[in-house]
């Protein structure tokens, strides 16, 4: 068979295993630092398994090796099978599989070592820094160039989402990376002081958005209506959502500055443009849900449709919180407390998280020539037991955030501190505990995922990755004529 | 605040060109159908078929039938 007629599903199959292995990966470094926040001792006086090294493992392990796994899994998945055309290039795509394994292999050795750039979720020091733009590039042609060579008219609306995603993580990764190297360890930034800072949550903030919220709408609008077996609510929603964030999400980053040096009229500016986002976000959770509008049964059967809804509420719940906790007296109580955890968290462990565990159990049966995964039962015990722990996680977090803004700002007459920071500390503690095992339970939900795939995958079977020959042009006449000719008609 | 100077015009030059691909993409017909592509993605059946019938030498055009 030659190779052109057929989807590239090897590159997808690498990527989904590689998103369930740093998925249980990362969950355990976010345990383990999780038990070093209630239990300090779980440090074992070891400086590599110290807190302040291990948390951007974590976040990056999380977020780049599970989240940027599966982002290109199913990139590559939908890119292909909604243009109805294979990848442009096996080579540069294997390439991206690699070269990624690489970063994230390297990040894993760095990181604990305390080779950092000290910027939050853009630590690598410049020369992964720098194989990471690569590898990044390398995506992108793969991406663009299937895009370029599609066999269908029309780009599906992921494409667009995903497309952007790719754009923007790149721009933000090379004008955040500017740094001037003075070893092959140690750079430094090429911005300074509150100028870094702004650099710095431009950059962060919109590595939310385009990272973390656009790649996965991407996946969101593919396989919900995949699994529901409905087509998305309003396609035209879909195309608004997707303007409305791209034209409106650039300026939410100085939130992340409130009550700074930052200029006023820049945090200002920072608060109004979060508020704003508030209504495509919203249109873009509501059209998933409806699309579920008439086919609301299948949820009580299907558990990969659970985690695929569920993720969708939570996407509502994180961006209804964002926008609120932008607003400057809202900050004011939750900035730098664990409220920022649980918000955070709502957003990964729900919305990232259910999308991508939805997704791969929709994905992973399909690239191994399985009807579904070995056991659905263990699906929606995973659907349970994770959220029941995000659940835990979130509602010890927001209580914890609020009790310690309130007792931070809490002053007596006379104009003193009512508490001091330790005593706040030790308040803090049985949320901790309690988040702890949140968190047990979120990843023990995954180790029963990552055995589910495996027993799925082993003895797999050669699938049939054949294109189908567009039925634009008329080629069965004689087979079923009724439905030929009325999907023709659908076609064109 | 010089970082402005930077992120500013990164941004409006960004918002022209996402007006400009938007208006192409308009102007190509992109957004002329908007109930087709939503029913397309489903009528792709990407579900593996059973293995006996993968052996076998089906047409390749297998999208209608499963």
């Amino acid at each position: 068979m030659e190779k052109a007629l057929s989807y590239n599903y090897k590159v997808v199959k690498q990527f989904s295993i590689a998103t369930i292995v740093w998925g249980v990966v990362g969950m355990l470094v976010g345990l383990l630092i999780a038990a070093q926040l209630a239990w300090p001792a779980m440090n074992f006086d070891i400086p590599w398994l110290s807190f302040g090294r291990l948390r951007p493992l974590h976040t990056n392990a999380m977020i780049f090796a599970f989240g940027g796994s599966a982002l290109m899994a199913t990139s590559y998945y939908v890119v292909q099978r909604t243009c109805q055309v294979r990848l442009f290039s096996d080579g540069l795509a294997a390439f991206s599989f690699w070269g990624w394994q690489l970063v994230i292999v390297l990040a894993a050795i760095t990181l604990p070592m305390g080779y950092t750039r000290g910027k939050e979720y853009a630590e690598l020091e410049w020369p992964i820094a720098i194989l990471l733009a690569v590898v990044w590039v390398a995506y992108a042609v793969v991406f663009f160039g299937t895009l370029a060579k599609r066999k269908v008219a029309h780009i599906y609306v992921a494409n667009w989402f995903y497309g952007a995603f790719i754009i923007a993580v790149a721009l933000l990764h090379i004008v955040n990376g500017m740094a001037m190297p003075a070893t092959l360890t140690k750079s430094y930034s090429a911005y300074s002081g509150v100028q870094d800072a702004m650099i710095q949550w431009w950059y962060g903030h919109n590595a939310v958005g385009f990272f973390l919220t656009a790649g996965f709408l991407g996946m969101m609008y593919y396989f919900i209506p995949k699994q529901a077996e409905r087509p998305v609510y309003s396609y035209r929603l879909s195309i608004v959502h997707f303007w409305a964030l791209i034209f409106t999400y650039m300026w939410a980053g100085p939130h992340h500055l409130h009550y700074t040096a930052l200029p006023d009229w820049t945090q200002s500016l920072g608060m109004v443009f979060s508020l704003i986002l508030l209504a495509p976000s919203w249109g873009g959770m509501i059209n998933g849900m409806m699309t579920l509008s008439g086919a609301w049964h299948k949820l009580r059967t299907d558990p990969i449709l659970k985690f695929l809804v569920v993720s969708l509420s939570f996407y509502g719940m994180a961006t209804f919180e964002g926008p609120m906790m932008a607003i400057k007296t809202v900050n004011a109580l939750s900035h730098y407390t664990d409220w920022g955890i649980a918000h955070v968290h709502s957003g990964a462990l729900g919305w990232v998280g259910f999308i991508t565990m939805g997704s791969m159990y929709y994905l992973i049966p399909r690239l191994v020539g399985k009807q579904q995964m070995w056991s659905v039962k263990m699906i929606e015990l995973h659907f349970w037991m994770a959220t029941i722990g995000i659940v835990l996680y979130i509602a010890a977090m927001w209580i914890a955030g609020v009790m310690q803004g309130l007792m931070w700002r809490a002053v007596n007459p006379d104009g003193t501190l009512t508490y001091a920071f330790v005593e706040v500390v030790k308040a803090t503690y049985p949320y901790y505990v309690i988040r702890f095992f949140g968190g047990l339970l979120y990843l023990s939900g995954m180790l029963l995922m990552a055995f589910n795939v495996f027993k799925t995958m082993r003895y797999s079977f050669p699938v049939d990755t054949r294109i189908a020959v567009p039925r634009i042009h008329p080629v069965a006449p004689l087979a079923p004529a009724a439905t030929a000719a009325a999907e023709t008609a659908e076609v064109l | 605040m010089e970082a402005l100077y930077l992120l500013i015009p990164i941004s409006t030059v960004l918002v022209f060109l996402a007006i400009w691909v938007f208006i192409r993409a308009s102007d190509s017909g992109q957004f002329d159908d908007m109930v087709g592509p939503a029913m397309r993605i489903l009528l792709d059946d990407d579900r593996p078929r059973p293995p006996e019938k993968a052996v076998s030498d089906a047409p390749p055009d297998n999208g209608a039938a499963k």
